[in-house]
């Protein structure tokens, strides 16, 4: 077949009725320069047998090309929503750590120096460009250094927003549960949606403590009982002697979330309030 | 009120509001009585223009392009009272539910296809009596242009043109008045501005010149 014939003819030319992958390669990959009368077309070369057995087929392939699709770029998505939260992660180590020395070199150069990533911001513009006496020249390099610190913490920021607006649309039950960023720490920790929606609650719980884990298992620590999901205020706010069980009860939750937002993607509000009942219990009478 | 509603379109009644209706089943947790279903006019826009009496040229049956399909609001009552109904979208995420509303609808093809490269569903989508276009992006007389091809010889373009796609600073009217001069290859039937229902949304009826 030579490829202006592949260009003006309907998807199903060269198909064999039979073969559901080369049906589905050529609705995705075909083209054609004008649209014809296609469903006569499937009957004449006798693709078909008549019209409404070429609908069947034709909803059968498109549906299924386009669920593939739909799969596949959600998973470059959730790939993606990784390497933001980790790159978030990176930045505000990095800025944190560069914040600590310019409070330090601040405390040698002038009276009263503050700290952290605020007081950075502060002096990124207060001292003078590049001046030619050895003193000036210094605290332009430490103002300028400052000036790194703000463009990190800015740009931390900046990744935030972005995994706060796009975590939603890939898992929107985990997000709504868990908070876009913990629902993106929690897939990066598991290492993709798919992965995190095959996992057992127990595993969900744990994610993130995996060093803790290795401590207990190799003797020298009890067991934990919660990963990352502590920062959530349902396992943080709730009092020493129940946050287990509120852990064990989000982590259900996260998993069942998980499982829809990967297999179906529907949105679920009665999951939200299933999990405020339940931790409303917890923190009542303990179960 | 002109224009007269397509069969399997119907004004019923839903808890005491007399409300425009198809046949099927329920997408967006709009009401229902036995197989009718509620077609919420103020999300969707097509059905606004039939709540209108806008005349559209429908009467049922016809086979249809969808351009902009979203999740399926709309196209899932198009299905309903239509023929074979090709929905092209572009976005993934919306795809997933428009899959849910083709799976109990036999003549919804969806078609996860740049609406501006027809030539990327060509070899599928067959001509149609009817082009529904509610894409809200920039060039939208662009995207109606490049799909002139589907339309046959009296079919129509059923379009609605979202001023602030194409320009959030221009005056409304300006950008509809450039949308008609940049349209080629149609002659207008009728225009009708959606506000209140959709703020700053035309809807143009067309047919194809030849
Ligand atoms: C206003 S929404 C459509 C709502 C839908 N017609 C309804 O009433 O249910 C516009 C849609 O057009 C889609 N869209 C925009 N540009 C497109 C293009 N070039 N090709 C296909 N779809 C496009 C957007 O992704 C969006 O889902």
């Amino acid at each position: 077949m030579n490829e202006d014939a592949v260009s003006d003819s309907g998807w199903f030319r060269g198909v064999d009725p039979g073969d559901g992958s080369s049906a589905r390669h050529a609705i995705e990959h075909g083209s054609a320069e004008s649209p014809a009368a296609w469903p006569d077309h499937a009957v004449e070369s006798g693709f078909v047998d008549n019209r409404s057995q070429y609908y069947e087929v034709l909803h059968d392939v498109t549906t299924a090309v386009a669920r593939t699709q739909v799969r596949e770029r959600e998973g470059t998505d959730v790939q993606r929503i990784i390497h933001c939260v980790r790159a978030m992660d990176d930045v505000e180590r990095v800025a944190n750590e560069l914040a600590e020395r310019v409070s330090a070199w601040a405390g040698a150069s002038f009276d009263d120096p503050g700290t952290g990533i605020e007081y950075a911001r502060e002096i990124a513009d207060e001292t003078a460009a590049d001046s030619e006496d050895r003193r000036g020249a210094l605290d332009a390099r430490l103002s300028s250094l400052a000036a790194q610190v703000r463009a990190l913490d800015d740009e931390g920021q900046a990744l935030r927003d972005t995994i706060e607006r796009v975590t939603p649309e890939v898992a929107p039950n985990v997000s709504m549960l868990a908070g876009p960023v913990l629902a993106a720490r929690l897939i990066a920790l598991a290492g993709g949606l798919e992965t995190l929606a095959k996992k057992p609650s127990g595993t969900v719980q744990l994610l993130g403590a995996e060093d803790a884990l290795f401590a207990h298992l190799s003797g020298r620590a009890s067991s934990p009982k919660h990963g990352i999901i502590y920062v959530h205020e349902y396992v943080s706010g709730t009092a020493p002697e129940h946050r287990g069980t509120a852990a064990r009860a989000l982590a259900g939750k996260l998993t069942i979330a998980a499982r829809i937002d990967h297999y179906s993607g529907d949105r679920r509000p009665e999951l939200q309030a299933e999990l405020d009942e339940r931790i409303a219990r917890i923190r009542e009478r303990g179960d | 009120m002109t224009g007269t509603l397509p069969t399997g379109v119907e004004r019923r009644r839903f808890d005491s509001n007399e409300r425009l209706a198809t046949r099927g089943q329920p997408v967006y947790g709009e009401p229902t009585d036995g197989d009718w279903r509620a077609w919420d006019i103020r999300r969707s826009k097509l059905g606004a223009m039939l709540d209108r009496g806008m005349e559209t040229g429908l009467s049922g049956d016809e086979t249809v392009l969808y351009l902009g399909a979203a999740a399926g609001t709309t196209v899932s009552h198009v299905a309903d009272f239509a023929g074979p109904t090709y929905a092209v979208e572009f976005a993934a995420r919306p795809v997933r539910d428009l899959l849910t509303v083709a799976d109990s609808r036999p003549n919804l093809f969806v078609l996860l296809k740049d609406a501006r490269k027809p030539e990327a569903y060509a070899h599928v989508v067959e001509p149609v009596d009817v082009i529904v276009q509610d894409v809200a992006t920039r060039g939208q007389a662009r995207v109606a242009n490049e799909n002139r091809r589907f339309l046959k010889q009296n079919g129509r373009l059923l379009a609605v043109v979202k001023a602030r796609s194409e320009d959030v600073t221009a005056d409304p009217t300006d950008v509809f008045e450039t949308f008609r001069s940049q349209l080629e290859g149609y002659e207008i039937l009728d225009t009708e501005r959606l506000d209140p229902l959709h703020d700053d949304h035309l809807a143009v009826v067309a047919r194809p010149t030849w």
